[in-house]
C-alpha cells in the first residue's frame, strides 16, 4: 500500500515539472525517467535474481531498432512501441535459455556478448536498418515544447510503468522464489523453486521495458545508430544507479537513476575528459563503502536517530 | 504392494569413481530407514540422486512406481520428496521464518505467500524456533541450523524426508532432542532416511538398516542383522564396537 501511495505522489510531483522548467529542464526529466526504466529493468535479474546482467544496452538498442524499422514501412507508433518492447522480451527468452545456467562472472561476460552481438548483426544488414550509417526516424509535426512534453511524459509513464511492475513481482511468489535464487539457487531447487523458470521470467522482464525504452528514445532523437543505442554505458549505468540508491529496493533504481543524472549534469560537464575515470571512482566507493546504497545508509542512520529503547 | 521409494541398479559416476554402485535398495512407506557408512560411502550421493541434485549415471529411481530419475530437483520436490543438507544450507539473508515458507510456498501446500507464512509458524513452532522466527537466518547457532533444515523440510509437506547427519556436530542433548523430534516427524506419517555417523543414535532410531561401502550396499536389515553382519562388522564397525552396539541397543522392535 505504501509503496503504491509513493509511486502515485512521485508520478504526479514530475508531471508538474514542464509547469516548472524550460525545453532543457524537460530534457533532463526525460533522461532520469528514462534511466529509471533502465535501471528498475536491471533490478529485476540483478537485484532480484543476483544475476549481473550486461544486456541491458543490448534490450534497449534492439527495441529502438525493432521499432525504427517498424515505423520506416509506416507503424502507427504506439505499435512500434509496444512491439518493441515484446521483442526485446522475446530476445531476452532465447537467449536466457542460453545463458542462464552460467554463474557470477561467465554470466557477465556472456550477457556483455550478446549487445555486441546484435550490434553486428545491425552492421551486417544494411538494407533494413542502415548498418554504421545509422537509421532517420520519421520526425513528428510537433513544436519543439510540444515534442519535448510528448516524450517526457511517454518516458515518465513508462518509468511509472515498470515501477508497478517492480511493485508487483516483489509481493509475489515470483520476487520471492527470485530472493531465494540469489541468496542460494542449489536450496531454492530442492525447496521446490523453477529457478531455470523463475531466472528466465526475470530476464524477461528486465528487458520488455528496456526495449520499450529504447524505442521511446530513438523517436525522441530521430536517429540512431549502433554506437549510440548499443552502447556499453547504457549497460554501465543502471547497474551504478542500482548500487547507489539500493539494490532489490523498489524506489532504490529511481533515486539512484536521479542521483547520478543529477551528478553528472553537475560535476561532468566541467569535467568532460575525465568522464570514465568519474564513473569508475563512483563504483569503487560504492561497492566498498555502502555495499546497500544510500537507501540503506539513510535509513540506518535514522534508526541512530531515534531514541534508543527496546526494538520491536 | 509398491515400495514408496526404489533404486533399480543405480549408479552415479564422478569421473572415473563409482560413488555409487548398482544400489538396488527399496523404502516402504512409514519406515525409519537409517543409511550408515563410513565418509565417502556414497551416502549423501545417494541423496543427491534420489533428489535429482546429481542424476543417476545408471539404473532407475521409482517413487510409488514412477520413473523420476530424470527429472528436475524442483519437479521431484514438488512431488513430496524433501532433504536437509549436511552443510546447511540457509537463504542467510532472509529471516527464520521467510526460510520456512519458501518450502511451503514453493513445494508444500501453501497457496499463496501470506498462507506459507502462516502455515510457517506452526512448523517453527513444532521445531522450537518459534523465538527466532524475525531473526536472520545467518545468525543462528549451528543446532538452530540444523533446526531450520529439518523445519524447511517439514514445510514442503513431504511424504519422504531425506536428512543428512542433522545430528552432526550438535551436544548430547541436542542430540536427543533431534532425536525425538525425528521420531514425532514419523509418527505424523511421514516415511523417513536417516544418515548419520552416531551408530548409536541411529540403531535407536531406526527400524531398519541400510550400509554403504565404497558406493555399493554390503548389507540391509533389522538393525540387529545389521550389527551381526561379518561383512558390516569388516568393513565398517569392527569386532568390539559391534558386540558393545549389540549389548547396549534400547527398546527393540518398533
Ligand atoms: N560433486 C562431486 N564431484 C566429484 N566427486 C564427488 C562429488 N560428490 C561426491 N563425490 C565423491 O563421491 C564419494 C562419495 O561421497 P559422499 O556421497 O559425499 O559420501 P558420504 O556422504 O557417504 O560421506 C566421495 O569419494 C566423494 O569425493
Ligand atoms: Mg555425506
Amino acid at each position: 500500500m505504501r509503496d503504491w501511495l509513493l509511486l502515485l505522489l512521485l508520478a504526479l510531483a514530475c508531471s508538474l515539472l514542464p509547469l516548472a522548467g524550460d525545453n532543457y529542464v524537460l530534457r533532463l526529466g526525460t533522461i532520469v525517467a528514462m534511466y529509471a526504466v533502465l535501471a528498475q529493468s536491471w533490478n529485476f535479474i540483478g537485484g532480484l535474481a543476483g544475476y549481473p546482467s550486461f544486456a541491458t544496452a543490448a534490450f534497449f538498442g534492439l527495441g529502438a531498432y525493432t521499432s525504427a524499422v517498424l515505423l520506416s514501412y509506416g507503424a502507427p507508433t504506439g505499435l512500434a512501441w509496444t512491439a518493441a518492447g515484446g521483442m526485446a522480451c522475446l530476445f531476452a527468452a532465447l537467449i536466457g535459455g542460453a545463458i542462464l545456467h552460467l554463474k557470477g562472472h561467465y554470466f557477465a561476460i556472456a550477457s556483455l556478448a550478446v549487445g555486441e552481438v546484435l550490434r553486428e548483426v545491425v552492421n551486417t544488414t544494411p538494407d533494413l536498418t542502415g548498418g554504421g550509417m545509422g537509421m532517420n526516424l520519421p520526425v513528428p509535426k510537433l513544436s519543439v515544447a510540444a515534442a519535448a512534453q510528448t516524450f517526457y511524459f511517454s518516458m515518465l509513464a513508462l518509468a511509472a510503468l515498470t515501477t508497478a511492475a517492480a511493485i508487483i513481482v516483489q509481493r509475489s511468489r515470483l520476487g520471492f522464489g527470485l530472493r531465494c535464487i540469489q541468496q542460494n539457487e542449489d536450496a531454492a531447487n530442492i525447496l521446490g523453486v523453477n529457478a531455470y523458470g523463475y531466472k528466465t521470467a526475470a530476464f524477461c522482464l528486465s528487458a520488455v521495458f528496456a526495449g520499450m525504452a529504447g524505442a521511446i528514445y530513438a523517436s525522441w532523437v530521430h536517429y540512431i545508430e549502433p554506437p549510440d543505442v548499443f552502447d556499453i554505458l547504457l549497460a554501465v549505468k543502471p547497474l551504478v544507479m542500482v548500487l547507489l540508491g539500493g539494490i532489490g529496493t523498489v524506489f532504490g533504481p529511481i533515486i539512484g537513476a536521479f542521483l547520478l543524472i543529477a551528478f553528472e549534469e553537475l560535476v561532468w560537464r566541467s569535467f568532460l575528459t575525465i568522464h570514465a575515470a568519474m564513473l569508475g571512482g563512483i563504483i569503487v566507493v560504492l561497492v566498498l563503502f555502502m555495499p546497500n546504497g544510500l537507501l540503506a545508509l539513510v535509513r540506518s542512520g535514522l534508526a541512530r536517530l531515534r531514541p534508543a529503547g527496546p526494538k520491536p | 504392494m509398491t515400495a514408496l521409494l526404489a533404486l533399480e541398479g543405480v549408479s552415479r559416476r564422478f569421473g572415473g569413481l563409482a560413488a555409487l554402485d548398482t544400489v538396488t535398495l527399496s523404502v516402504e512407506a512409514g519406515e525409519i530407514l537409517g543409511l550408515i557408512g563410513p565418509n565417502g560411502a556414497g551416502k549423501t550421493t545417494l541423496i543427491n540422486v534420489v533428489t535429482g541434485v546429481h542424476p543417476a549415471t545408471a539404473g532407475r529411481v521409482l517413487l510409488q512406481g514412477e520413473d523420476i530419475t530424470r527429472l528436475k530437483p524442483y519437479r521431484i520436490a514438488r512431488k513430496g520428496l524433501a532433504r536437509t543438507f549436511q552443510i546447511v544450507q540457509p537463504f542467510p539473508r532472509m529471516s527464520v521464518l521467510e526460510n520456512v515458507a519458501a518450502g511451503a510456498v514453493f513445494a508444500g501446500a501453501a497457496p499463496s505467500l501470506k498462507e506459507g507464512l502462516r502455515l510457517s509458524r506452526e512448523h517453527l513452532a513444532f521445531t522450537g524456533l518459534a523465538q527466532i522466527a524475525d531473526k536472520p537466518a545467518s545468525t543462528l547457532t549451528l543446532a538452530q541450523r540444523k533446526r531450520l533444515e529439518l523445519a524447511k523440510g517439514l514445510a514442503m509437506n513431504p511424504r519422504f524426508l531425506m536428512l543428512d547427519e542433522v545430528n552432526a556436530g550438535l551436544n548430547s542433548s541436542e542430540v536427543d532432542e533431534a532425536l525425538a523430534m525425528i521420531r514425532r516427524i514419523a509418527e505424523r506419517g511421514v516415511t523417513i532416511l536417516v544418515i548419520e555417523h552416531l551408530m548409536k543414535v541411529v540403531v535407536s532410531v531406526s527400524t531398519r538398516l541400510a550400509v554403504l561401502h565404497h558406493g555399493a550396499l554390503i548389507a540391509v536389515g533389522t538393525p540387529r542383522e545389521v550389527l551381526a553382519d561379518r561383512g558390516v562388522i569388516e568393513a565398517y564397525l569392527g569386532e568390539k564396537y559391534a558386540a558393545r552396539l549389540a549389548g547396549a541397543r534400547p527398546a527393540e522392535g518398533a
